[in-house]
C-alpha cells in the first residue's frame, strides 16, 4: 500500500470517539475506558521518561572529564540510581503494555474493554502514587545503592531514603502486576467470536507472555524490597551478615524477579516489531506458531537464570555452569524471533515509513545487544566485563536500542488510530534516523571502554585518563540521542491539532483494530465482530479488486 | 589467564560477529531487493519447519561451543594452584588493606614477583566490594562474613590497575590501586625492606595472647580439638555432616564457634566476634595453616580424625565441668 | 472457524472483585463489556485465581529465606520453634479450618438462596477470623515480654537445643528465626485483616440481599481468597511450630 491516504467520506473530528465523548478532568481522571487510561499513562511514563533522561544527561556530562568536576560522588551516585530506578520501574516495565498494550488488547481482540476496566484505573492511580513518592524521595535526598539495592550496603551503610524509594517501587510494582492480571483475563475469557488463539496478532502473544512474568516474578521482588525496609527500620538481619544473614540470599531474591523483568520490557516490543514488519511487508509473519511460542519460551526461560548476574559474586562454580548453560538457551528464543523477522521480509513488498524504520533499527540494535549477551554468557568472559561498561552498553543495547525503539515505532504505527491524526512522515523518519545514529554513537563505545576495563558506577576516572576519549564520544551521542528524542514529543503533538485526519485504517493493516475507526469509539465496535479469517491476512487486504479502504461507521 | 579469556573473547568477536553480518546483510537485501513495487504483491510464505530447525539447531551449536570454551576458562580461573603464594585481602569502605604471609602490609597496592602463582583470601570489613585487575583478566566480589578466593599469575613486569568493581558507597570510584609485578630479585628487596614478620608469627602471637592454647593443646587432652595438621583435613560435626577445614571454615570457628560444632566435644568456646579483627582472624588463619604445613612436612601424618575416643571423652567430661563458658 | 470460537463466546461474564453495578439490559449485575453473565463470572474466577498465583510468589520469597536459614542453622531454629507456642498454633489451626469450613457454607448458601445461613455464616468466618487475630495478639505479646522480638533488646541466652543438652542456640540465629516468623506471621495477619474488610463488605451485601443464586460471584471469590490465607496458614504452622518437636 502506498503512503497515500485514501479520503475519508464522513469527517473523522465530528464522529463521536472516546476521546470526545465525554470533556472535562473528571471524565478522565475516573475513567475506565482502556483507551483513556492508556493516555493517562502515556503522559505519566513520558513525565518520568524526561525526568530519568534528565538523569542520564547529567551523567553523561560528568563523565566527559575524568576528573569528578560537575556534581559531588555522593549525588553522582544517587543520580546513576535514580536515573535506573525511575527509567525501569517507571518508564520501561509500565510503557508498552501500559500505553500499547492498554489501548490495543481489547481492540485487537474484539472486546468492548478489559476484563477488569476499574482494576486498569487503579494500576494507573497505584503507578502515579508511587511515583509521586519516588519524586518526593528523589527530591528529599534521593537513594545512592544503584537500582540493585544490595544489600549489606542498602541496608546497613547508607543513610538515603532506601525505604521511602522501596515503598514507591513496591505499590508500582503491584500496578505493574494488576495490569498483567488483567491481560491475563482478557485474553483468556474476552475474545471476539471466531478469535481462536492461533488467530491472535502476535502482539497478543507477546503481551500475554510479558503478563505471566508480571504476575510471577514482581511479587517476589516487592517481598524482597519489604525485608530490606524490614532490616532497615526493625534491625532485623535477614542479609546482614554481622546479626547472621546472608547478603547473596539478597541478590538471589532480587535477580528471580530482576532478570524477568527485563523480559517485561523487551517482548512486548518484539510483539510491536513483529505487527510492523508484517504490515510493512504487506505478508504474514514468517513461522507465526514458531515466534508465538518463542515468546512462551522466553517467559519461561527467563525464570530460570538469574544468577548469571552473580558469576563473580561468591555461588559456586557448579551453579555458575548450570545458569550459564541456561542462559544460553534462553538466548535461543530470540534468535528464533530475529530469523523469523528476517525472513518475513523475503518475497515482501517492503515500504519505509517512519515505523518500518524503527523496525529496522530494532533488527540491528537488538541483534547486537543479544550477541552481546552471548559474551556475558561466557563465564570465562563474564569475569572480566562483568560490573563493567561491558554491561551497560550490552543492556542499553536491548533496553534503549531495542524497547524504546520498538515503542516508539508502535506509537508511530498506531498514532493514527489513537488519535485520529496523522503525525508528519518526513520529520518521523529523521526522528528515527537521529535516534538511531545517536544511539550507536553513545553505546557502542561503551562496549569499548568496558573491555578496556572501566568500571560501573565510577564518577571519577583520573586514575585511568585514557578512558576519556571513548567516554567524550558516548556524550555526544546522548546529546544527539536527546534530540531525536525530542522530535516525536514535539510533532506528536503537533499533529493533534494540525495533523491530516486519519482513516480507519491508514496503513491497510490487518488486524481488528483497524477494522474501527480512527480514533474508535468508546466502546471500540458498533458490532461486536465475527472473525473467520487468519491473522496478518495481507492477500486479501491487498487483493486486487479492492476500491478504497472503506470508513466504518 | 588472560590470553586465554581473549582467545575465547577473539572468537566470540568473530562468530557473532559472522552472525551479525548475516542477519545484517540478509536485512539489508531483502529490504532494498523487496521493495515495494507498483504492480508487484507479496508473497504469503506460511513458514518452513526445516528452516526453523536449522536456524535453531546450528545457533544452539554454535551457544554450546562458547558455553563449554567459557565453562573451560572458568574453570581455571576458579582453581587457585595448590603451592600458590597466599596473600590476605580486606576491603573496607574504601581501601584495600594487603597483607603477605611474610608480613609485608600494603594499602591500595600489592607487589608480586613476575612469574608466581599469587592466591588472595578475601574478605571485607564492611559491604561487597570486588577486586578486579582488568589487565589480568580477573575479578572476584569481596564479601563480609566470608572469605572468597582469586588468582592470577603476572606475565610481565609493569605496573596495573586495581579497580573496585562492586558499588560500595561514596569513594566506590576511589577505591582504585595498583598491582606492581616486579622481577624476581627486586620482589625480593622489596619484600626485605621492613616487615612485621610472617603473618603466621603473629597469629601464633594472637593464639597465646588470646589463650587459644588453653583449650586448643597440642595433643588430645585439650577441651578444644587439636589444631595441628587440620587444614584441609575433613572434619566430623556434631550434626553429622562432614566439612573440610578451609579458610571459611577456620574463620567460622572463631567468629561463631557454635554454628559448626566439631563432634564429641562441648560447646564452651567462646565467640571471638567483636574482640578480633579482620587481620587479626588472617593472622590466625595463617597460623593455623602454617602447623598443618609444618606437620606435613614432619612426615608425620595421622590419620586421626578430631574424634576423641571414648574415654577421652569420658575423661573430658571430667575435666571441663569448671563452667561452661558460652558467649 | 469455528466452534472454538464460538465455545469461547460462551465462556462469559464474570465481575471483579468490587461487586456489579449494573446498567445493562439483562441482569442487573452485568457488567457493560461483558457479553453474558457467564463471562463475567468467569472472568472474576479466573482473576482471582491468577492473583492467588501471585500470592503464592509473595509469600514464596519468604518462605524460601526461611528454608535456606533454616537449613543453615537447623538447632537454633529449633530452639527458637520450641519457645512459641504450639498448643496456640495448633488452636491457631483449627479456628482456621472451621471458617474455611463456614466459608464453604456461605458460599453453597448464597448459591441456594439461603440468606439467614448467608449471613450467619459470613459473620461466624469473621469471628473465626477475629479469634486467630486475638490469639496472634496474644502470642506476640508473649514474645515481647520474652525479649523474643528481634531489635535492640532481643535476648535468648542459655536456650538448649532439643535433643543436644548442655548446647546452647546461637542467638544471632535464634534471632533469624524471630525476624522471619515475624514478617511471616505478620504478612499473613495483615492478610486476614484485609480478610476481615472484605467479608465485612460481603455481609454488608448480603444483609441488603444483594446475592442471589444467579448472582454471588463476590462471596465465592471472597472465599477464594479467604481459603488461601487459610491455606498459607497451614504451610506456616509446622514450619515455625513444629521444627523438631518429639511427642
Amino acid at each position: 500500500m502506498a503512503n497515500a491516504i485514501p479520503q475519508p467520506t464522513i469527517p473523522q473530528a465530528e464522529r463521536e470517539n472516546y476521546l470526545n465523548k465525554e470533556y472535562g478532568v473528571w471524565s478522565w481522571l475516573l475513567t475506565t475506558d482502556h483507551k483513556r487510561i492508556a493516555l493517562l499513562y502515556l503522559l505519566s511514563i513520558t513525565f518520568f521518561f524526561f525526568i530519568g533522561g534528565f538523569f542520564a544527561l547529567l551523567i553523561r556530562l560528568e563523565l566527559l572529564t575524568p576528573a569528578g568536576d560537575l556534581v559531588q560522588a555522593d549525588t553522582y551516585n544517587k543520580l546513576f540510581t535514580m536515573h535506573g530506578m525511575v527509567m525501569i520501574f517507571f518508564f520501561l516495565i509500565p510503557s508498552i503494555p501500559a500505553v500499547l498494550g492498554n489501548f490495543l488488547v481489547p481492540l485487537m481482540i474484539g472486546a468492548k474493554d478489559l476484563a477488569f476496566p476499574r482494576i486498569n484505573l487503579l494500576s494507573w492511580y497505584l503507578y502515579i502514587i508511587g511515583g509521586v513518592i519516588m519524586l518526593h524521595c528523589m527530591l528529599t535526598g534521593g537513594v545512592d545503592t544503584g537500582w540493585t539495592f544490595y544489600a549489606p550496603f542498602s541496608t546497613s551503610f547508607t543513610n538515603t531514603k532506601i525505604v521511602e524509594a522501596g515503598i514507591a517501587i513496591f505499590i508500582a510494582g503491584f500496578s505493574s502486576i494488576l495490569t498483567g492480571l488483567n491481560f491475563v483475563v482478557t485474553i483468556h475469557r474476552m475474545r471476539a467470536p471466531g478469535m481462536t488463539w492461533s488467530r491472535l496478532p502476535l502482539f497478543i502473544w507477546a503481551h500475554y507472555a510479558t503478563s505471566i512474568i508480571q504476575l510471577l516474578g514482581t511479587p517476589v521482588v516487592a517481598v524482597t524490597i519489604l525485608l530490606v525496609a524490614a532490616e532497615r527500620a526493625l534491625h532485623l538481619g535477614i542479609f546482614d551478615p554481622k546479626l547472621g544473614g546472608d547478603p547473596l540470599l539478597f541478590q538471589h531474591l532480587f535477580w528471580f524477579y530482576s532478570h524477568p523483568a527485563v523480559y517485561i520490557m523487551i517482548l512486548p516490543s518484539m510483539g510491536v516489531v513483529t505487527e510492523i514488519i508484517a504490515c510493512f511487508s504487506r505478508k504474514r509473519i514468517f513461522g507465526y506458531h514458531f515466534v508465538a511460542f518463542s515468546s512462551i519460551a522466553i517467559a519461561v526461560f527467563g525464570f530460570l537464570v538469574w544468577a548469571h548476574h552473580m558469576f563473580v559474586a561468591g555461588i559456586s562454580v557448579y551453579s555458575a555452569l548450570v545458569f550459564s548453560f541456561l542462559s544460553y538457551a534462553v538466548a535461543l528464543p530470540s534468535a528464533i524471533k530475529v530469523f523469523n523477522w528476517t525472513a518475513t521480509l523475503y518475497k515482501g513488498s517492503i515500504h519505509y515509513d517512519a515505523p518500518m524504520l524503527y523496525a529496522f533499527g530494532f533488527l540491528g540494535l537488538f541483534t547486537i545487544g543479544g550477541l552481546t549477551g552471548l559474551f556475558l554468557s561466557a563465564l570465562g568472559i563474564n569475569v572480566h566485563v562483568t560490573d563493567t561498561y561491558f554491561v551497560v552498553a550490552h543492556f542499553h543495547y536491548i533496553m534503549v536500542g531495542g524497547a524504546v525503539m520498538g515503542y516508539l515505532g508502535g506509537m508511530h504505527f498506531w498514532w493514527p488510530k489513537i488519535s485520529g491524526r496523522l503525525y508528519p512522515e518526513g520529520w518521523a523518519r529523521l526522528a528515527a534516523l537521529i535516534v538511531f545514529i545517536g544511539f550507536n554513537l553513545t553505546f557502542f563505545p561503551q562496549f569499548l571502554l568496558g573491555y578496556m576495563g572501566m568500571p560501573r558506577r565510577y564518577y571519577d576516572y583520573s586514575h585511568m585518563p585514557e578512558f576519556q576519549v571513548l567516554n567524550v564520544l558516548s556524550t555526544a551521542g546522548a546529546t544527539i540521542l536527546g534530540v531525536g528524542y525530542l522530535l516525536p514529543m514535539v510533532y506528536f503533538l503537533w499533529s493533534m491539532r494540525y495533523g491530516k485526519p486519519a482513516s480507519d485504517n491508514p496503513w491497510n493493516a490487518a488486524g481488528l483494530e483497524w477494522k474501527t475507526t480512527s480514533p474508535p469509539p468508546t466502546f471500540n465496535f458498533d458490532e461486536e465482530p465475527v472473525v473467520t479469517w487468519e491473522a496478518y491476512n495481507y492477500e486479501e487486504l491487498d487483493a486486487p479488486h479492492k476500491e478504497e479502504v472503506p470508513v466504518a461507521g | 589467564m588472560a590470553h586465554r579469556v581473549d582467545a575465547l573473547y577473539i572468537f566470540l568477536l568473530i562468530v557473532t560477529g559472522m552472525m551479525a553480518l548475516l542477519v545484517f546483510t540478509l536485512v539489508i537485501f531483502f529490504a532494498a531487493r523487496f521493495r515495494h513495487r507498483p504492480g508487484i504483491r507479496a508473497e504469503q510464505i506460511e513458514g518452513s519447519t526445516a528452516l526453523e530447525i536449522t536456524w535453531s539447531a546450528i545457533p544452539l551449536l554454535i551457544f554450546m561451543v562458547i558455553f563449554a570454551w567459557g565453562a573451560v576458562v572458568y574453570f581455571k580461573e576458579r582453581t587457585p594452584p595448590a603451592d600458590a603464594t597466599e596473600v590476605y585481602v580486606v576491603a573496607k569502605q574504601w581501601m584495600w588493606k594487603v597483607e603477605h604471609a611474610e608480613g609485608q602490609r600494603e594499602i591500595n597496592e600489592l607487589h608480586v614477583p613476575v612469574g608466581r602463582d599469587v592466591k588472595l583470601i578475601m574478605t571485607s570489613q564492611d559491604v561487597i566490594h570486588s577486586f578486579y585487575i582488568p589487565a589480568f583478566r580477573v575479578k572476584q566480589d569481596v564479601l563480609p562474613g566470608r572469605y572468597t578466593v582469586e588468582w592470577f599469575r603476572a606475565t610481565k613486569p609493569g605496573v596495573y590497575h586495581l579497580f573496585c568493581a562492586e558499588y560500595c558507597g561514596t569513594q566506590h570510584s576511589g577505591m582504585v590501586g595498583s598491582i606492581i609485578v616486579q622481577e624476581p630479585a627486586e620482589y625480593e628487596a622489596w619484600m626485605n625492606g621492613g616487615s612485621t614478620g610472617p603473618l603466621s608469627a603473629t597469629g601464633e602471637k594472637i593464639f597465646a595472647e588470646l589463650g587459644c592454647a588453653t583449650c586448643h593443646r597440642s595433643d588430645t587432652q585439650g577441651r578444644g580439638p587439636n589444631l595441628q595438621g587440620i587444614y584441609g583435613k575433613p572434619v566430623q560435626l556434631e550434626d553429622g555432616r562432614t566439612v573440610t577445614a578451609d579458610e571459611n571454615y577456620l574463620r567460622e570457628c572463631i567468629l561463631d564457634p557454635g554454628s559448626k560444632r566439631v563432634k564429641g566435644f562441648q560447646p564452651i568456646m567462646p565467640t571471638f566476634q567483636g574482640l578480633v579483627s579482620e587481620e587479626q582472624v588472617n593472622a590466625l588463619v595463617a597460623y593455623i595453616k602454617s602447623i598443618s604445613a609444618a606437620k606435613a612436612a614432619d612426615g608425620a601424618k595421622t590419620n586421626a580424625s578430631l574424634v576423641p575416643s571414648r574415654d577421652e571423652t569420658g575423661e573430658q567430661a571430667r575435666v571441663g565441668t569448671n563452667g561452661s563458658q558460652v558467649q | 472457524m469455528q466452534d472454538n470460537a464460538n465455545a469461547n463466546a460462551s465462556s462469559f461474564t464474570a465481575v471483579h472483585d468490587h461487586h456489579g453495578e449494573a446498567h445493562a439490559a439483562h441482569n442487573p449485575a452485568l457488567l457493560h463489556h461483558f457479553a453474558e453473565p457467564q463471562q463475567q463470572r468467569d472472568a472474576a474466577s479466573l482473576g482471582m485465581w491468577v492473583f492467588l498465583a501471585t500470592e503464592v510468589m509473595f509469600f514464596g520469597g519468604l518462605f524460601c529465606a526461611y528454608l535456606i536459614y533454616r537449613r543453615w542453622y537447623f538447632g537454633d531454629f529449633a530452639a527458637a520453634s520450641k519457645s512459641i507456642d504450639m498448643s496456640l498454633g495448633a488452636t491457631n489451626t483449627a479456628v482456621l479450618i472451621c471458617s474455611s469450613l463456614t466459608v464453604v457454607l456461605a458460599v453453597w448458601a448464597a448459591q441456594t438462596a439461603r440468606k439467614a445461613l448467608l449471613v450467619g455464616m459470613l459473620i461466624l468466618t469473621m469471628l473465626f477470623g477475629l479469634t486467630f487475630l486475638g490469639i496472634k495478639g496474644i502470642e506476640y505479646k508473649d514474645k515481647f515480654e520474652e525479649h523474643h522480638v528481634p531489635g535492640a533488646s532481643f535476648s535468648f541466652d542459655h536456650v538448649e537445643i532439643p535433643g543436644h543438652p548442655g548446647q546452647f542456640a546461637n542467638p544471632r540465629h535464634a534471632q533469624m528465626f524471630f525476624s522471619l516468623y515475624f514478617v511471616m506471621t505478620g504478612l499473613h495477619a495483615l492478610h486476614m485483616i484485609i480478610g476481615l474488610g472484605i467479608f465485612t463488605w460481603l455481609l454488608i451485601m448480603a444483609w441488603k440481599g444483594r446475592f442471589t443464586p444467579e448472582w454471588h460471584t463476590p462471596v465465592e471469590i471472597g472465599g477464594l481468597y479467604w481459603h488461601f490465607v487459610d491455606i498459607v496458614w497451614i504451610y506456616l504452622f509446622p514450619l515455625l511450630y513444629l521444627i523438631d518437636r518429639h511427642p
